[in-house]
């Protein structure tokens, strides 16, 4: 009997546990769909994109620098790769570079940089998209978007952040990076991140970015409205510098074609795109 | 022909000074003034540029040359205006220099009060085409502060002295036309009158001369004659590009002359630009966790085809490969191997008038470059270094650039050759060894 009770309470327990364990398998799918959802909603809506960015580095102790430009997206039909074109205009030393970005989300990217005083078009090593854009604190798989079989993701939780209904999805870097885990608070109706926490090699809190400013933009091909994030901001915890990006006049697509993306626009930007 | 003499008294700038700074302060004015409305002082929407001051010393004597090859203030001020579907641009200096003795402007030279950078208007008659006429900047070859397809006119005295790197290009008065389609791009590169480089030029920089046998600066008139009859003495530059998934390929021609004065009219005692044509091909990359270029081209000097004359420079085949990575997150690396192999070898020792010191059949290059970023990127440290085995010989370009803010950048740098033998090309300049530092006001 006892031998007998043993045997179904060891059974019990295992189906409890595999019970138990199915959530978290589950789980997990369910943060990569959701997280492959908000990555579609915050780096790639419509087929494409223009907007007016500006960056302010502002340092622990309120020195402040500008960065201006205008970005240009379009995504590829069908799949996930995209193309940049980044036209900056301050500050002055900078006016006028244009920057090409072809992305791929599992191989290193193409990238060049047009130096207009000498009409020179570079080509950037792109290993390390860990490395900051233009100074700033994002990097540029923050700009961009990282690859989402890159992590390995859990939903850790369902809780409100403000007014919110969040998912909270844990990312974890399946190599070796200067993080260890990413914690996103995906808001429930809109799939945008409003918030992300960083944690460094020893599990401290190291940068923060917030979702600071959401607006409904016109998709503009009549199929209604995008929720974009408008002003967003990344706080470097450790150093107190932190950059605030505030997107100006976006609007989707637009009619952007594959042939902006090319070396002739590089070295002289489109004047239809670019005024 | 242009003829000109290259020497220069040794006069120190003094009052120029005065002059240059009233002058700058004049061109000021009108434009505030220009800029002002009723409502007070606006500055001019679309108007861009800087102000920068810079100097440099010597760090040993030169017997030839004054200590200080580099004082100058610069007011660069830019302007890009359209009118309908054509586009303007117009850039240009206004120029302090203390260590010029000619004050007059000459646009050619960038020589003067004025060196005017970019004047062109660009059209699109079509859509696939574009056209650039006027004063430009023009780049393309894969090569890094190396150049074999590159013929567009260089300045090496900037270069040298420490002025910022954007004066290593010269501008070209052309015409560019660009035509754009799925499976080829060409650019077609027509200067009516030939554009040299603004070469070693006597009063900066000592350098070897052939015909005295030993380094001369001020102290030796350098007699040059630059082909300059319109529409005879031109060049023509062409590319085909393609860009195969992020692979970049392109082939290059050339008919013009060599951009420095590469020979020697021994009847009127003066160094020419013998004529030049070049063909050459060139790819750029991915390659592993970096950036890969080759690049070839092929010199045929065309005023000594069989390489027999001693006085015109023999055809070459150059060459050069590239490789860039990331080292470590904010650092960068990059090294090239470039060599110029000449191709009537033989022919060239036959010739050689006695005295003169053979070259190797192969002249080698390698380069290295080390790029490191700080303090969010506003603080660049740059190394660049230029080594030859063959002439023993090398050039060490260190560069220290610190943004102190949107506006102000401090720069400072050294420019340090060191060569086993005074005629090779870097060891010729072992008395110019320089440091700099300059301060520019961008706006």
């Amino acid at each position: 009997m006892n031998t007998r009770l043993a045997i179904i309470l060891g059974l019990s327990l295992i189906a409890t546990a595999a019970w138990a364990q199915s959530p978290t398998s589950s789980g997990a799918t369910n943060a990569e769909v959701l997280l492959a959802k908000s990555h579609q909603t915050f780096y790639a809506a419509g087929a494409d994109m223009k907007a007016d960015v500006v960056m302010e580095l502002i340092t622990g102790d309120g020195k402040q620098r500008t960065r201006a430009l205008t970005m240009l997206r379009l995504n590829a039909p069908g799949g996930s790769e995209q193309k940049y074109f980044l036209y900056f205009r301050e500050p002055s030393d900078v006016r006028r570079m244009t920057f090409l970005v072809w992305k791929y989300p599992e191989k290193e990217d193409n990238r060049w940089i047009y130096i207009p005083a000498v009409d020179l078009v570079r080509r950037v090593a792109a290993s390390d998209n860990r490395s900051s854009f233009a100074g700033s604190d994002f990097t540029y798989e923050d700009i961009s978007g990282r690859d989402i079989s890159a992590d390995t993701h859990t939903l850790l939780r369902e809780e409100k952040l403000g007014n919110n209904d969040c998912y909270v999805v844990q990312s974890t870097p399946k190599e070796t990076l200067d993080y260890v885990r990413r914690i996103a608070w995906i808001d429930k109706t809109t799939y945008l991140p409003l918030k992300e926490e960083y944690y460094d090699l020893q599990n401290e809190l190291a940068r923060v970015f917030t979702a600071d400013k959401i607006e409904n933009v016109s998709s503009g091909d009549g199929s209604g409205v995008i929720p974009m994030v408008m002003k967003r901001t990344m706080l470097n915890v450790k150093s107190g510098h932190r950059t605030e990006v505030t997107f100006k006049s976006v609007s989707f697509n637009v009619g952007l074609t594959d042939d902006i993306f090319t070396e002739r626009y590089l070295r002289q930007a489109p004047a239809k795109w670019i005024q | 022909m242009r003829s000109k003499s290259l020497t220069r008294p040794l006069i120190p700038g003094a009052g120029k000074l005065r002059c240059g700074v009233a002058m700058l302060l004049a061109g000021w004015t009108c434009l505030a003034g220009a800029a002002e409305p009723e409502g007070g002082w606006k500055w001019p929407a679309g108007l861009h540029g800087y102000l920068d001051a810079r100097a440099g010393v010597r760090t040993q004597s030169d017997p030839v040359e004054e200590d200080s090859p580099l004082h100058e203030i610069r007011a660069q001020l830019e302007f890009s205006p359209a009118i309908g579907d054509i586009r303007f641009q117009v850039r240009g200096d206004l120029v302090w220099d203390g260590v010029a003795e000619d004050d007059r402007v000459d646009l050619e030279e960038g020589t003067g009060p004025l060196d005017l950078r970019e004047a062109y208007l660009t059209v699109s008659p079509l859509d696939s085409l574009d056209v650039k006429i006027g004063r430009q900047i023009l780049t393309w070859g894969t090569g890094d502060l190396l150049f074999i397809n590159d013929l567009f006119p260089k300045d090496w005295n900037a270069f040298f002295i420490g002025r910022d790197i954007e004066y290593l290009k010269a501008p070209s008065d052309a015409l560019m036309a660009s035509w754009f389609s799925r499976w080829i791009n060409l650019d077609l590169v027509y200067t009516p009158r030939f554009d040299p480089d603004r070469f070693i030029d006597s009063a900066r920089l000592s350098a070897w001369s052939p015909m005295a046998g030993r380094l001369v600066g001020r102290d030796v008139a350098m007699a040059v004659e630059v082909p300059d009859q319109w529409f005879q003495d031109d060049e023509t530059a062409l590319r085909l590009s393609h860009n195969l998934a992020g692979y970049e390929l392109s082939l290059y021609g050339y008919e013009g002359r060599w951009k420095s004065p590469a020979g020697f009219d021994p009847v009127a005692s003066r160094v020419t630009f013998p004529r030049l044509s070049v063909w050459g091909a060139s790819v750029r990359g991915t390659l592993g966790q970096g950036i890969g270029n080759l690049e070839a081209g092929t010199y045929e000097s065309r005023d000594d085809v069989g390489g027999i004359n001693s006085l015109v420079p023999n055809s070459e085949v150059r060459v050069l490969a590239g490789y860039e990575r990331e080292l470590i997150r904010n650092l960068n690396g990059s090294v090239q191997y470039y060599a110029e192999i000449m191709r009537d070898y033989q022919d060239y020792r036959a010739n050689l008038p006695e005295g003169m010191t053979a070259r190797d059949e192969v002249r080698q290059v390698a380069t290295i470059r080390l790029t490191a970023m700080a303090l969010s990127q506003n603080l660049v440290l740059s190394l660049f270094a230029y080594y030859s085995p063959s002439d023993r010989d090398g050039y060490v370009r260190p560069v220290v650039t610190y943004r102190v803010d949107d506006h102000w950048t401090v720069t400072g740098g050294a420019n340090w050759f060191e060569g086993e033998e005074p005629a090779t090309f870097f060891g010729q300049f072992e008395n110019n060894n320089n440091v700099y530092a300059s301060v520019r006001y961008g706006f």
